[in-house]
């Protein structure tokens, strides 16, 4: 078994919200390690909207979500967080009493963290790779049916389908070329979002006769048992044809699922928790939830109100973390404590 | 501004007689979008001219569009297809929406993303049909 990670608080979601909660609990003293399903940091402003302009963000007239994620990361620096990426919370487990309680937050990539307080800022939920609108997928998925590549060798010497048009499906293709016995990129039309040069390879292999490209969309799934016999697609005129294949890699991007958080034991009320807004803690005490992914009365699913939420919840997790300190409400201006843990003092 | 409530007790349909010039509101004119389901079910909703199909929608409670992004074009969960009659006025995607469309399931001609189409004057009386399945 891998070592527990022993700390104060965990955060599950490393988005805008879970991102400031760092500098609010660190502010306190409270040291933090952070865990996110996506590899980067950011959440949907970085995944979803990168480019994009957010006007409503106190102090920025105007800033895009990955500049509003680098600066949150310059922000938060100063408390020096953890950052687990491309993990997902499996288990949530309570250990000790209501009055101290302890968690044991382990992840799927076998992180084992215990801490004080958690909090979840989880937004949307997590995001999974969205499935192909075949009916029956599930049966298929992790036998002859997947949405990444663990192992290259699985598909060696084997007839891979697969399915999208940006820059995942074109490279997989391209690196399985010399592993499968075949491989057929099917994409609903001749224009690939992927890079130039990648598409440019495929092109040429297809062009050579030893990849094959098939322009239509994923409508079933024939085989037995959880492997693939072949997949049933629509082409653009309509008729719909068997391809028949061993493995199928579907690219089709990214969607929101509440995932695991639903199993934790929390009250949810239409996949979001509720929280009381003196302190956002949940029905369970010392697992706080902040963001998009709370409701109370008057909710608004905004970045600003997450940062408010994020302060709050960060004020009573100071009880369970220090029980028997008095906190002192000070500001960042004037503060020359505060500012000495900014690194300003 | 809200529109009476006598309106909503309106047959539910996609033909309407284009309202006289004098009837129509300057300030916050409004028009219909009739929004049809995969099992064929048709509801026709308010919408304000500048709002987009998408957002249309949320607000007035209509199921089939999921719109996870919240209108950044980033999801392809607000997918619709464009009645016929009314694909040329509404036009075709852009690069960037087309894109998006490849992660959209079941993708025909008339496909868009709704929170790319704006409510307008010019689209009073669209229809849509929402997909059996978003995303």
């Amino acid at each position: 078994m891998t070592e527990i990670i022993q700390t104060d608080a965990v955060i599950i979601g490393a988005g805008p919200v879970g991102m400031f909660a760092v500098f609010e609990l660190g502010l306190l003293d409270i040291k933090a390690h952070l865990i996110d399903i996506l590899p980067k940091i950011g959440g949907q402003c970085a995944e979803l909207y990168p480019e994009k302009p957010i006007y409503d963000i106190p102090g920025y007239p105007i800033i895009t979500g990955q500049g509003l994620v680098d600066a949150l990361e310059k922000q938060i620096h100063p408390f020096g967080p953890t950052f687990h990426l491309g993990e997902m919370v499996e288990r949530l487990e309570t250990l000790g009493t209501p009055e101290k309680p302890r968690f044991r937050v382990a992840t799927d990539a076998g992180t084992t963290i215990e801490a004080k307080v958690v909090v979840i800022a989880a937004g949307g939920g997590s995001f999974q790779p969205k499935r192909p609108p075949t009916p029956g997928v599930e049966a298929y998925e992790g036998k002859s049916v997947f949405y990444s590549v663990r192992k290259m060798e699985h598909f060696r010497g084997r007839r891979v389908l697969i399915a999208g048009g940006g820059d995942s499906a074109l490279d997989w293709a391209l690196n399985l070329h010399p592993v499968a016995s075949r491989i057929t990129l099917v994409h609903r039309r001749d224009e690939f979002r992927a890079a130039p040069h990648s598409v440019n390879a495929m092109r040429a292999r297809v062009a050579e006769k030893t990849m094959d490209l098939v322009i239509a969309q994923l409508v079933g799934l024939k085989g037995d048992d959880g492997q693939l016999s072949a997949v049933t697609v629509r082409g653009a005129d309509q008729t719909t044809f068997d391809l028949p294949c061993d493995d199928l890699l579907a690219f089709y991007g990214l969607t929101m699922k509440l995932g695991p958080v639903a199993e934790w034991g929390l009250n949810l009320h239409e996949n979001l928790i509720p929280v009381d807004t003196a302190k956002f803690e949940t029905s369970a005490p010392g697992i706080f939830a902040i963001g998009d992914i709370v409701t109370y009365p008057g909710k608004l699913k905004l970045i600003l109100s997450g940062f408010h939420e994020a302060a709050l919840a960060a004020q009573k997790a100071h009880r369970y973390v220090y029980p028997d300190k008095k906190l002192l409400f000070q500001y960042t201006t004037s503060s020359t404590n505060l500012q000495r843990k900014l690194g300003v003092s | 501004m809200k529109a009476p409530a006598a309106r909503d007790r309106r047959p539910r349909t996609a033909q309407r007689r284009p309202r006289p010039a004098e009837e129509k509101d300057d300030l916050d004119p409004m028009t219909k979008v009739t929004f049809i389901d995969a099992s064929g079910e048709s509801r026709t909703v308010e919408a304000q001219v500048g709002a987009t199909v998408m957002e249309t929608a949320l607000r007035n409670s209509v199921p089939g569009i999921e719109a996870e992004c919240g209108g950044a074009c980033a999801c392809a969960t607000c997918h619709v297809y464009v009645a016929d009659e009314w694909a040329e006025v509404v036009g075709k995607p852009s690069q960037m929406e087309e894109d998006m469309l490849d992660f959209a399931a079941d993708v025909r001609p008339n496909s868009r993303l709704s929170c790319q189409i704006k409510v307008s004057e010019a689209l009073d009386g669209l229809v849509v049909t929402t997909p059996r399945k978003q995303g």
